[in-house]
């Protein structure tokens, strides 16, 4: 991954919540991550990518941002069910948007969601993850692009 | 006559987006599947006259069902919903019997006006 393609998953991640909210998220420096310490909050959405590339690609965050964000798209029902629903929704439209530069061949897995439990998020060790940090209404979210 | 719709999607949230804002516009929600094979026994019980499809879904992807709803001879009308965002994957789907492509995320105005594209089509 360079930071071309940095730049790709830094628009749709912008035009995501633009388009949903009408207000885009403030993006924050980004940087390679430490496997060992990739960031994880409470739920996260992960996506495997296979085919052309291979890696993963997940997006993470709070319960407080994903509550404001149903409730911001008219969605009134918060409960977690929806809020891992969401997350996992959020991972599948960013990595299937990215396909637009990518092409078919960059193939998407349905969202594999995670509620806490970091263990069992699998980044490939040898490949380099892009940590892009992201604040939204004051709350923070964090989009992992890890893509050999 | 409302128009008949079955959304098949396997987030819950997005139903739940489509159903709200459809239903305001002389559309009835007849049924609702999470993936391909649910979608192909609610047809047969509800037989809808159009159907929202999103594409990457387990047991039965979009364009297998999409496939099967051609197979069953039906003249249904079909709205792909999907984040793929790829000309190829529009194009495939177009080729294998939708009418219709938008890509998510999606406004409230963007799926009525697709929407109404589509019926307008028919």
């Amino acid at each position: 991954m360079d930071e071309q393609e940095l730049r790709i998953f830094i628009d749709i991640v912008s035009q995501y919540f633009e388009n949903q909210t009408g207000r885009p998220p403030e993006i924050g420096s980004p940087y390679l991550g430490d496997h060992s310490e990739l960031p994880i909050y409470e739920f996260t959405g992960v996506i495997g990518i296979s085919g052309t590339r291979q890696g993963c690609v997940y997006f993470t965050a709070h319960r407080d941002l994903l509550r404001q964000l149903l409730l911001h798209v008219g969605e009134p029902d918060v409960s977690d069910k929806n809020l891992k629903d969401l997350v996992g929704e959020i991972a599948n439209t960013i990595s299937g948007n990215a396909r637009r530069h990518f092409g078919p061949d960059f193939m998407i897995s349905v969202p594999v969601v995670v509620a806490g439990n970091a263990d069992s998020i699998q980044v490939p060790r040898n490949v380099k993850a892009y940590i892009l940090p992201l604040r939204w209404h004051k709350m923070d979210a964090v989009l992992v692009a890890s893509l050999q | 006559m409302p128009v008949k719709l079955m959304i098949v999607d396997d987030s819950n949230i997005i139903r739940s987006k489509i159903t709200r804002t459809l239903s305001q516009h002389e559309i009835e929600i007849v049924a609702a599947a999470s993936d391909g094979e649910e979608a192909i026994r609610l047809f047969a019980a509800t037989r809808p006259d159009v159907v929202t499809m999103d594409l990457t879904m387990p047991r039965m992807d979009g364009l297998e069902c999409i496939r099967a709803l051609r197979k069953l001879k039906s003249n249904v009308r079909i709205l792909v919903v999907s984040a793929l965002a790829d000309k190829a994957t529009a194009i495939q789907a177009l080729k294998e019997g939708a009418q219709g492509f938008l890509c998510k995320p999606f406004t409230e105005t963007e799926l009525t006006d697709a929407m109404e594209e589509l019926l307008g089509g028919a």
